[in-house]
């Protein structure tokens, strides 16, 4: 096409049009200055002379150039304005909405723990004048940040009183075991609470040396110190009771390192020592849901007939532990005989036990080949905790488990972190084949204690002073199940929010993976629960922090591993551009290049304007 | 501007074509989707059904799609006992139905068959074998609840090849269903025990077969199955959302067995009205609580056989278990490994129930050709193992050995030879066994090993009774647009007629014109006398079709039907598309007569008290046939299309687009016409020359 700017275009009465080459100025002049040729002359006159008639048609010419501009610049806004959407709309993934803001706020999770504590004054151990003077309650922050993300919070409220006539009776009794227990008739306190009498020193109800006595509920006797007797001001006497109340909250509730280790999830740990290492890898991580499976392993049951009465030991001693973790988590049950098992090790002859030894450092061998038989449970996805009974065959028999200094361990068992347990049962029978009634209550003994461990149930140490009540049938005290709420439900919170915090980045990275509704409410659920557990630590219900915090774990568990999120996981960009080239380049070339020349031009125009002006 | 309107015309034609193309696949789908739902919504009262069937059959194929439709066969007027007949079919029908009915009644035995036949044998033995070994250490009844046994039976073929058939059965005297969550396993595998606990199953049977029975030249299995995995699983009625525990179930016990059970889905799951009532005890027939699916493709390997050793309970440590190595099982003929889990009687009054676990092997090896020309073979030859002790939880462990054939040595030779012998009504089919007690210490003789040893002495063996029941089933047609299928039932008994019940499943997408539906035997029509059809609905549901057919005496019944093969949308295809697409087996079903009573050859030394009434023993007896599964070529598409399409659509857009937005964008003129070549030529002189140009 010739450029507009050379082409003059005229039209004649019959229709046809013809363009007629005008020459650029230069040549005009150039042409004129060859004078006497007439014919060039001649031309250039007529067309002076049409010149009116000629700017009519240029006019039209620009009139049908305008036309196509703004035809060009329809079509491109059509492209941009109808088009692109339309197909923005046809090919985008479906994304329900989610609570972004409410997601990135619990990225930034500050927990606060409250505890009620009830310190109780009993008779000689305040005067009255310090009665009247004190002041009912009394609340202490501790602040604790963990790192830049988490940040951790424990409020005591204490609250202070003194005992009643009744309270008074019941501490009167001779052994501190039985004050437990009547105390517990009078009143019972709420899940997380700790309740302390303070006993004048003078009392007879804790023996010599002991200073603090810790029941089987949730209360415990402190022995009045010292500075009490001798009359000093109340704040001295206050002072040196809260010391004394921090140690026992440290036993009975829980402590800053038991919540940063349930905290691992979030924050990354630097365990000083490798016990505090052990420790933390030995429980199981929080679950809704346990399977635990008790396996006798018979080895050679063409000589030994082994009978186990797992259905009674189970139900006596098992089955009350379970019942009182009830609000943990669901516990199912069941055993198994295997027979022909074996461990993966041979075990060594001792010369000097008569006996044959398994090293501790040949311990972690044994599992895997009896892994393989034990079957995973199909049933559920609960983690499992394995316990098995290995009866050794006659020719490998006694068994004896050693440890790393070469003692043969006493239990005669071990256990594997986040797995199970281990217990060897010899048996002595010469006349072969022999029946054999497996003794349960030793058994189920050892089993009861690595299953505590598994658990997390931890029977720290107590400080000095300090002498824990015998717990009770149960095998578990009230104080050790609070322990246990306070650390699994720091860890199910901590969980459910990484959790839905990384679901939440993974989602925001891939612009590809579908959001269905029902992962859209999940997360929403999961987000509320989380916020309710938030709410309730802080309020002090332990119970129900624990009850929501399982339910924000299921959910967010649950949305993370919803199978929808898979299938567009894998859409690469190449492909997409593979199949959308053949269409959108040769539609967007004709209406770039359009647009490229409308700008050129315009600003050509401009520069001319300014040089008319100039 | 002519030009370029046709421009704009051919692109629409273009456009429109292609678009045609790809929406029919759909539209034709919805289409039939439709109609069948059109048809679903005027189901025919069941009270007029027979006069229904007259003008069902004259209308178009899609009324035929009508949903759970069943005729009930259509009394003709004509015939004098109308209504006796009608009940003599009813009653067969009930017959069939309610075949496994407790056994604790002696009417209704068929079911139980085999077991009962098992068991009979011990009872036999001590008849027949008075004067050999008693047991000596007859264990003391242990109040254990439950027990274990084991035994293996080898059947020397008429076409010299080897069946070897093992069976495990432990029975446990507990409660699955009662809500208890403690549970204590001794004998019985824990991972299936949870599996039945959870799902609340009530029966459960599971097969692997690789290789197709050959009933021609083997005979009957003692337990049938279908190439490839079958499933099916009665729930206790307590579940409420069956598809959902049967969905679950599935992609669990795809887990325990390491098999793809969890491509079992509503495509290929049905619900036979008839053809699979529960094995074991109960009442419930209601087929709601019932699923049945079969994958045909499934290859069953060593990755299959481990998962279902283990749950034994000696494993493969003790017992004939130890017989069973992968790569002497999978070097054979025929493989098929089972599993059936169901409620029994525990003992002959049948007051109280036991659960059954039955996990069964079926080996056929082909021996003649691989035993290098001698015909001959041992335990070790077979399995490459010998046996040393029996599994020590076994109650009972037994080996035994077919000789009916060989009564007086004639046809093979047996060592080490034993004197028990057994005698077993084996599907209608009395058969000696020579059996090993591997209880028995004495069974293994010096060397502490038993490898029995089996030498043919005739070069030929005798010819084989033709089986009475037999079908088979093959795909007819050219093309792929439509075809056919043929299912061939055989009876071969001589005077007797008895009815089947044929069971056929076929996916979606080969579309059945049921109106095509025939059945003849011998030259002329043979109209079932029940008919349950459920049509298939696109990607939901298979077509299940189930009739009852009797078949007359030494005929051939040919059931054929036409069928119309859909198109796939592109993504439903196999990885192989072009190796074919399985249809599973039909399934027949039927109360044939014994062979003991079709005995007549009054030559045989009996007593002549037994023998007026031909009826000695069971009169008939189940037996489950099947077929081979088919494979049909679907149209296939190039599935480099869509993208080669995306192309050409986008170039096509491309090309229209650029001419529409020519037209709209450029101005036009004419140009001056340039000057000839001859002016042309002279102004190139005349510039030469100085002179103005023309």
């Amino acid at each position: 096409m010739n450029t507009p700017e050379s082409t003059c275009i005229l039209e004649r009465n019959h229709g046809l049009s013809m363009s007629l080459k005008l020459p650029a100025g230069p040549r005009v002049a150039g042409a004129s200055s060859e004078s006497g040729d007439g014919r060039a002359s001649f031309l250039l006159d007529s067309c002076l002379l049409a010149l009116p008639s000629c700017t009519d048609r240029e006019n039209g010419g620009h009139r049908k150039r305008h036309r196509g501009r703004l035809a060009a610049l329809a079509i491109a806004v059509v492209v941009i304005a109808v088009g692109v959407p339309l197909w923005w709309k046809t090919t985008e993934t479906y994304r329900a909405w989610l609570p972004v803001t409410q997601i990135n706020q619990l990225a930034q999770l500050q927990l606060q723990l409250s505890v009620e504590v009830e310190v109780v004054f009993s008779r000689g151990t305040l005067t009255a004048e310090h009665q009247k003077k004190v002041d009912p309650t009394h609340t202490r922050l501790e602040e604790h940040p963990v790192d830049e993300t988490t940040g951790l919070s424990y409020r005591y409220e204490t609250r202070y009183r003194t005992a009643t006539i009744m309270e008074e009776d019941a501490l009167n009794q001779p052994t501190p075991a039985e004050t437990d227990q009547s105390l517990h008739l009078l009143s019972e306190s709420p899940c997380g609470s700790v309740v302390i009498y303070v006993v004048p020193e003078s009392s007879t109800l804790l023996p010599e040396g002991v200073s603090v006595y810790v029941g089987q509920r949730r209360t415990s006797l402190l022995r009045a110190g010292r500075p009490m007797r001798l009359g000093v001001g109340l704040k001295e006497v206050l002072a040196h009771l809260e010391t004394q109340v921090q140690q026992v909250l440290k036993v009975m509730s829980f402590s800053h390192s038991d919540i940063t280790a349930a905290l691992s999830d979030r924050v990354r740990l630097d365990y000083s020592s490798r016990d505090g290492l052990v420790d933390s890898m030995r429980a199981f991580k929080s679950s809704p849901g346990y399977e635990i499976t008790f396996s006798l392993l018979n080895p050679d049951p063409k000589s030994h007939h082994l009978h186990w009465d797992i259905e009674a030991a189970v139900q006596s001693y098992i089955q009350p532990l379970l019942s009182k973790l009830a609000p943990v988590a669901d516990f199912s049950l069941d055993s198994q005989i295997l027979y022909y098992a074996v461990l993966g090790v041979n075990p060594r002859y001792d010369p000097s036990l008569n006996a044959y030894t398994l090293n501790a450092d040949s311990l972690s061998h044994v599992i895997n080949p009896v892994e393989a038989r034990l079957g995973s449970s199909a049933a559920s996805s609960n983690p499992v905790l394995n316990f098995l009974l290995y009866v050794p065959d006659a020719r490998h028999s006694p068994l004896y488990i050693t440890d790393h200094r070469k003692y043969t361990v006493v239990s005669n068992a071990f256990s594997s972190p986040r797995w199970g347990g281990i217990m060897v049962y010899n048996v002595n029978g010469t006349e072969l084949p022999v029946d054999i009634n497996i003794d349960m209550t030793r058994v189920m003994g050892v089993f009861l204690a690595q299953l505590r461990l598994m658990l997390g149930v931890q029977s720290s140490t107590p400080p000095p002073g300090f002498l824990v009540g015998p717990c009770g049938p149960a095998g578990l005290a009230d104080w050790e199940l609070d322990r246990l709420l306070w650390s699994r439900s720091v860890e199910n919170v901590a969980t459910a929010t990484t959790t839905i915090t990384s679901l939440a980045q993974l989602l925001d990275q891939i612009g590809n993976i579908v959001i269905n509704d029902n992962i859209a409410e999940q997360v929403s659920a999961a987000v509320a629960s989380l916020q309710l557990a938030v709410g309730q630590l802080e309020a002090g219900n332990l119970g129900l922090a624990l009850q929501y915090s399982k339910e924000a774990i299921l959910q967010s568990e649950r949305a993370f591993f919803d199978p929808s999120l898979l299938h567009l996981l894998y859409f690469p960009d190449d492909q997409k551009f593979a199949i959308y080239i053949p269409l959108f380049l040769p539609m967007c070339v004709p209406i770039l290049l359009s647009l490229l020349k409308m700008a050129a031009e315009a600003r050509q125009r401009r520069r001319a304007r300014q040089d008319k002006k100039e | 501007m002519a030009a370029h309107k046709c421009n704009i015309i051919m692109l629409a034609f273009v456009l429109c074509g292609l678009t045609y193309v790809f929406v029919r696949a759909d539209i034709e789908d919805t289409n039939h989707v439709k109609d069948a739902e059109s048809g679903a919504v005027d189901i025919a009262p069941k009270t007029n059904i027979g006069a229904s069937l007259q003008s069902t059959k004259t209308e178009d194929q899609t009324q035929a799609a009508e949903e759970e439709r069943q005729w009930e066969a259509e009394t003709n007027p004509a015939d004098a006992p109308s209504d006796n007949k009608a009940d003599h079919v009813h009653d067969t029908m009930q017959h069939l139905a309610s075949r496994p009915a407790p056994y604790a009644k002696d009417q209704t035995q068929e079911a139980a068959e085999e077991e009962r036949q098992w068991e009979a044998t011990e009872v036999k033995e001590a008849d027949h074998v008075p004067d050999t070994m008693q047991t000596p250490d007859v264990p003391p009844p242990t109040p254990a609840k439950d027990q274990f046994q084991e035994e293996l039976v080898i059947r020397p073929l008429h076409s010299g090849d080897i069946y070897a058939s093992f069976q495990f059965r432990t029975m446990w005297d507990t409660d699955f269903l009662r809500g208890s969550k403690v549970s204590h396993y001794r004998l019985f595998p824990k991972s299936l025990g949870q599996v039945i606990s959870k799902f609340s199953v009530r029966e459960l049977h599971i097969s692997f077969t690789q290789g197709y029975w050959r009933t021609m030249q083997w005979g009957q299995p003692f337990l049938p199955s279908p190439p490839g995995a079958e499933l099916w699983v009665w729930f206790q009625d307590t579940v409420t959302d069956v598809d959902d525990a049967w969905k679950e179930l599935t992609n669990v016990l795809s887990g325990i067995f390491c098999a793809s059970l969890n491509f079992i889905d509503s495509t290929n799951t049905v619900q036979p009205s008839a053809s699979f009532k529960p094995l074991g005890l109960g009442n419930v027939t209601d087929q709601r609580f019932l699923r049945y699916a079969v994958l045909p493709r499934e290859i069953v390997c060593t990755e299959n056989l481990t998962p279902w050793k283990k749950l034994l309970p000696c494993g493969s440590k003790a017992g004939l278990a130890v017989l069973m190595k992968s790569e002497k099982l999978f070097h054979s003929s025929f493989h098929s490994q089972a599993l059936h889990f169901r409620p029994v009687c525990q003992d002959w009054k049948c007051k109280s129930t036991v659960w059954e676990l039955r996990q069964t092997l079926n080996v056929v090896f082909d021996l003649h050709t691989s035993g290098q020309g001698k015909r001959e073979w041992s335990l070790f030859k077979m399995f490459s193992r010998t046996l040393t002790e029996a599994c020590p939880l076994a109650s009972s462990s037994k080996v035994y050995v077919d000789v009916t054939d060989n009564p007086q040595g004639e046809l093979f030779e047996l060592s080490p030879t034993t004197p028990l012998l057994s005698q077993a009504v084996v599907l209608g089919d009395r058969r000696t066994y020579s059996v090993y007690d591997l209880t028995n210490q004495a069974t293994f003789g010096q060397t502490r090993s038993l490898n029995m040893l089996l030498r043919w002495r005739a070069a030929e063996s005798g010819d084989m009774l033709r089986p009475l029941l037999h079908g088979e089933r093959y795909v007819a047609g050219y093309g792929l647009q439509t075809g056919e299928i043929h299912t061939l039932m055989y009876n071969n008994h001589p005077y007797r007629a008895f009815p089947v019940l044929l069971l056929d499943t076929v996916p979606w997408y080969l579309r059945l014109y049921i109106h095509t539906l025939t059945v003849s035997s011998k030259g002329r029509d043979n109209k079932p006398s029940y008919i349950h059809y459920q049509p298939s609905k696109d990607r939901l549901r298979p077509h299940l079709l189930e009739m009852l057919v009797q078949l007359p005496p030494n005929s051939v019944t040919e059931v054929t039907v036409q069928f119309e093969r859909a198109l796939l949308k592109w993504t439903e295809y196999t990885p192989d598309p072009n190796h074919g697409f399985y249809v599973g087996s039909s399934v027949i079903s039927a109360l044939v007569p014994s062979v003991v009573a079709m005995d007549t050859n009054s030559t045989r030394e009996c007593p002549l008290f037994s023998s007026f009434f031909p009826c000695k023993e069971e009169s008939s007896y189940f037996m489950r046939v099947y077929t081979e599964p088919l494979l049909v070529n679907l149209p296939t598409p190039d599935f480099s299309m869509p993208y080669n399409v995306i192309c050409l659509t986008c170039t096509v857009v491309a090309v229209g687009y650029g001419s529409l937005y020519n037209l709209l964008t450029r101005t036009f003129q004419v140009e001056e016409p340039s000057p000839g070549l001859a002016k042309r030529l002279a102004n190139i002189i005349r510039r030469l020359r100085g002179v103005p140009l023309l």
